[in-house]
């Protein structure tokens, strides 16, 4: 069966066209005197134009985006990524600028880099964010070292603790590690709250901070963020907020107005830049007054009317990227955030929240919820007793979903819930959306009891079924010529 | 009605269905901690005024679309064909997640798996990831791999020849980690000696970074200082440019343990400096300590040929603060744009296009050394940009240059103002001969 591009490939196929060679009189023999000239060339797929576009036209019928149907993911925030944002990020006054060029030439892309920053301060209530991380982890990583930096400062350098709820992302702990801390998990209550009586008891000289999602990845608002904030900043701790749910909170909650120091966000789940089949994204990273200084740099800045690139910031953590990061995606982000303004954004936090709510309801009846009470804008579903009555798992749910034409939702996390479904409704899904994906989970429910084979077998109207995941490391076949 | 389709009638149904009277009293838990300050942001635009103030404000910048560019440093003005953009600007590509769930993203893993083929070939290395985010962030990602606390190797030496924006984002990554970084080469250097990185080395280093080719475009084989490298038990990385790995030897034949790059070249714009595509590739040895995300080939149960997302356990998303790296989200979209410009130019095109630069970039070497008090300023093979000491500021010819629509080149004296007198120059297969004429020309008239 031909899979990839190297099935189609024949000796003397090309799709290059490209000018001639004007210096036939120079010679690459000083190449080959140096010792360095390649004597094979690498088997890249020699294959005509046409055959090129019908192969990955081909591969993206193999694929789901945004584009063709609901995306449940929790804690992904897989929302409708308007065109405009492509179009306007084409355009070749951005697409086509050089990083390095001068100040003065680059005053457009200057001026919305600094507006945006602008803009995220006025969502998230922050004195200031850092638009250089590339994505999510890159936010957290320097928002750890920003952490560093200021107890450091403060003649702490000892702190060296940083608290992490158990229903935390993978990120989180793997962040703390590469900066050279330590973490220090803290347990959730029945309802999946952070257990504020553990915190406390959690609580030392020695810790730096606390890692918070909130609302958290059971969707659930922590309510008790008043007290944590105390109990944390007591004994010279800082608050980070994990923005991975950013999109349950704009117009209604400023992080930075509940005690958040330093936060990240992911502008390709909140900020609709598109996901790509697994990035680009970007993180910016914010921060409150007393520690702008440590923020990455360069910087953008506006003096007399004239944006600058600033670099002269000596407590900076320096700096995480080849330029100013995914400079490509903070052009998508600020342009959703003109469409939308004030009003759009909470718009989208409302009717997200709200059919998540719906979604829940629908539901009750058939599963069981874990996220009790009112929920933000996802929710989780643990098939524990499912696996136990009828031998069905949460991954045998996913891949039924697939049948019915729904990406499925993100299983297996929060790692707290067994079993667990987290199930997101971002604001752009049509109501229809949502009520045709609760009629298929309760047809699924309905076929778990009568006809199991078919979610034990599921899916079945995908081009591939399920893989044998142990024979890819067993017998590692990582690219195509060896 | 923003993005959201949903209608007022419908959403007085759903408040219905859920139970509760107002939309306020899902919120009630956050209005409970304390009402948020109204959100601080400028009118919504229609799609119609936002268009026009986006072309507007992207007028502001000038681009290379309108001049004739010389800069590189990182990040270079290369062809790309249109199938990258055609294929890229699909859908089901664009916006789709993470291939996670195999069965309904095998157009992703099929194109990775592609790709981390490709790079291979291009590497000489038995294995490639799916893409970090640059160059920059996949060298302190090659450095983190070889840092072994228990054999107390825990430094690493770097040539003073790195790009600095490079050698600044090692400083984030690795000094937290207790890493000592030692370079080899003087500040003022333009080439760093095999012998400069060979009288260095001690049992204590873990790796040795080798720029090939380096800032100022320096190709060397770096035979002696590879193998007294692996004598002393020291990994060798090589940051390498993409391009330059068709006409070159591979890292893998020189004897690199772990190659990694920027991927910019292949087909992606400059846009400001990104969003880029750091490639990373290593001998098998490396496979469980490579970051990110891997594509392996299986077989679904029906005995159906298929590619999933593998080695899983090295991850941050299953083995958290036991994983060797914090990267979740990657460059997916750019490694898909750098496939499509692979299999575009195939072996011949993209070896074409490598001679082009090359051949170009000779010519212009000898065009600029002609002139008066200008020194081209390597003395070895360099690929598709070197550097030159001018008479005068290098801002000053830049400045003159841009009035006749020409990007001249980098201001070394951004970086180092010892150097403002430096000119660092990038010739990609896109300037012709009469640009490359039109440059030394318009350089002699400032001298």
């Amino acid at each position: 069966m031909k899979t990839v591009i190297f099935d189609y490939s024949e000796q003397g196929k090309s799709a290059y066209r490209l000018p001639a060679d004007p210096h036939t009189d120079i010679l690459i023999s000083d190449i080959e005197e140096a010792g360095l000239l390649r004597a094979e060339k690498p088997r890249l797929a020699e294959v005509s134009e046409v055959e090129l576009i019908r192969h990955y036209t081909k591969l993206s019928t193999l694929n789901y985006g945004v584009d063709s149907g609901y995306y449940p993911l929790g804690s992904c925030t897989m929302k409708y990524n308007p065109k405009i944002n492509q179009d306007v990020a084409a355009l070749e006054g951005f697409s086509a600028v050089h990083p390095l060029q001068d100040e003065e030439d680059i005053q457009g892309i200057l001026q919305l880099l600094y507006e945006l920053e602008q803009y995220l301060c006025g969502v998230f209530g922050f004195a200031a964010f850092g638009l250089q991380p590339a994505a999510g982890a890159q936010g957290e990583y320097a928002g750890l070292l920003i952490m560093k930096a200021y107890h450091a400062d403060q003649g702490n350098a000892h702190k060296n603790i940083i608290l992490i709820p158990d229903s935390a992302h993978g990120t989180n702990p793997a962040s703390v590690i590469a900066v050279g801390w330590k973490i220090r998990t803290v347990a959730s209550t029945a309802d999946g709250r952070v257990d504020l009586a553990d915190l406390k008891s959690k609580l030392s000289d020695d810790v730096a901070g606390i890692m918070l999602t909130n609302p958290n990845t059971l969707g659930l608002f922590e309510n008790e963020i008043a007290q944590i904030a105390e109990a944390v900043h007591g004994v010279g701790g800082l608050l980070y907020w994990d923005g991975a749910n950013a999109n349950a909170v704009m117009g209604y909650f400023k992080p930075a107005e509940a005690g958040f120091d330093i936060a990240h966000l992911n502008l390709h789940k909140t900020f609709s830049t598109p996901h790509g089949g697994g990035g680009p994204g970007a993180g910016p990273v914010g921060v409150v007054s007393k520690l702008v200084q440590y923020l990455p740099a360069p910087r953008v800045e506006v003096q007399e009317g004239v944006y600058k690139l600033m670099t002269n910031y000596p407590k900076s953590v320096g700096r995480l990227h080849s330029f100013y990061g995914n400079a490509g995606i903070l052009v998508r982000a600020y342009t959703y955030i003109r469409s939308l303004g004030a009003p759009g954004l909470k718009e989208a936090t409302e009717n997200s929240v709200l059919l998540a709510n719906y979604m829940k309801s629908k539901l009750a009846d058939h599963y069981q919820i874990v996220s009790q009470g009112v929920c933000k804008h996802e929710f989780v579903i643990s098939l524990k007793q499912e696996k136990k009555q009828y031998g069905i798992r949460a991954l045998d749910v996913a891949k039924r979903l697939m049948d019915y034409g729904f990406y499925p939702p993100t299983i297996y996390f929060p790692l707290i819930v067994s079993e667990a479904l987290m199930i997101e409704t971002p604001e752009t899904e049509p109501v229809e959306a949502i009520d045709a994906f609760v009629e298929a989970m309760i047809q699924i429910k309905h076929d778990m009891i009568h006809e199991p084979q078919l979610l034990l077998n599921a899916p079945h109207v995908t081009p591939v079924s399920r893989f044998d995941e142990v024979k890819a490391v067993r017998e590692p076949r990582l690219s195509y010529f060896r | 009605m923003f993005y959201s389709p949903i209608t007022q009638a419908q959403r007085e149904h759903l408040l219905k269905e859920i139970g509760v009277p107002d939309i306020d009293a899902l919120f009630a838990d956050m209005r409970a901690v304390g009402k948020a300050s109204p959100l601080d942001l400028p009118e919504p635009l229609s799609e119609l005024e936002l268009k026009q103030f986006a072309v507007r404000l992207a007028g502001q910048n000038k681009h290379t679309g309108a001049y004739i560019s010389f800069m590189g440093g990182g990040s270079y003005d290369h062809f790309i064909p249109s199938v990258v953009g055609h294929v890229i600007s699909r859908s089901e590509f664009y916006t789709s997640y993470t291939p996670y769930q195999p069965e309904m993203s095998q157009g992703t893993l099929r194109s990775i798996f592609e790709f981390q083929t490709m790079i291979c070939e291009l590497t000489g290395l038995g294995v490639s990831n799916a893409s970090v985010y640059d160059g920059a962030s996949a060298l302190a990602e090659a450095c983190v791999m070889t840092i072994n606390d228990a054999t107390k190797r825990t430094k690493v030496l770097l040539p003073s020849t790195l790009p600095p924006s490079y050698r600044e984002v090692l400083d984030t990554y690795l000094l937290p980690k207790s890493v000592t970084i030692q370079t080899a080469g003087s500040q003022d250097a333009v080439c760093v000696s095999e012998e400069e990185f060979i009288s260095q080395f001690s049992v204590d280093f873990a790796a040795v970074v080798l720029s090939y080719p380096d800032f100022f475009g320096n190709m060397i084989s770096y035979d002696r200082v590879i193998s007294a490298a692996k004598e002393n038990g020291i990994a060798v990385i090589m940051l390498c440019d993409p391009i330059a790995l068709a006409l070159f030897k591979s890292p893998g034949e020189l004897g690199a343990d772990i190659a990694v790059g920027e991927g910019q070249p292949l087909g992606i714009p400059t846009a400001f400096g990104g969003p880029y595509l750091g490639f990373m590739a290593a001998s098998e040895k490396y496979l469980r300590l490579l970051p990110g995300r891997i594509v392996g080939q299986t077989y679904d149960k029906n005995g159906t040929l298929g590619y999933v997302l593998t080695f899983q356990t090295r991850e941050q998303h299953i083995k958290r603060e036991k994983s060797l790296s914090n990267i979740c989200t990657n460059q997916g979209l750019l490694a898909l744009a750098a496939t499509v410009y692979m299999a575009y130019m195939g072996p011949h095109g993209l070896r074409r296009v490598a001679e082009l630069c090359y051949k170009k970039t000779n010519y212009l070497k000898t065009r600029l050394a002609s002139l008066p008090g200008v020194t081209v300023l390597n003395t070895g093979v360099t690929f598709r940009e070197f550097v030159i000491s001018l008479p005068c500021d290098a801002a000053k010819v830049g400045k003159a240059l841009k009035a006749q629509q020409i990007f001249a080149g980098i201001d070394m004296g951004r970086f180092d103002k010892s150097r403002k007198n430096q000119l660092l120059i990038a010739v990609t297969e896109k300037r012709s001969t009469a640009e490359l004429d039109q440059l030394a020309e318009a350089i002699k008239g400032c001298l």
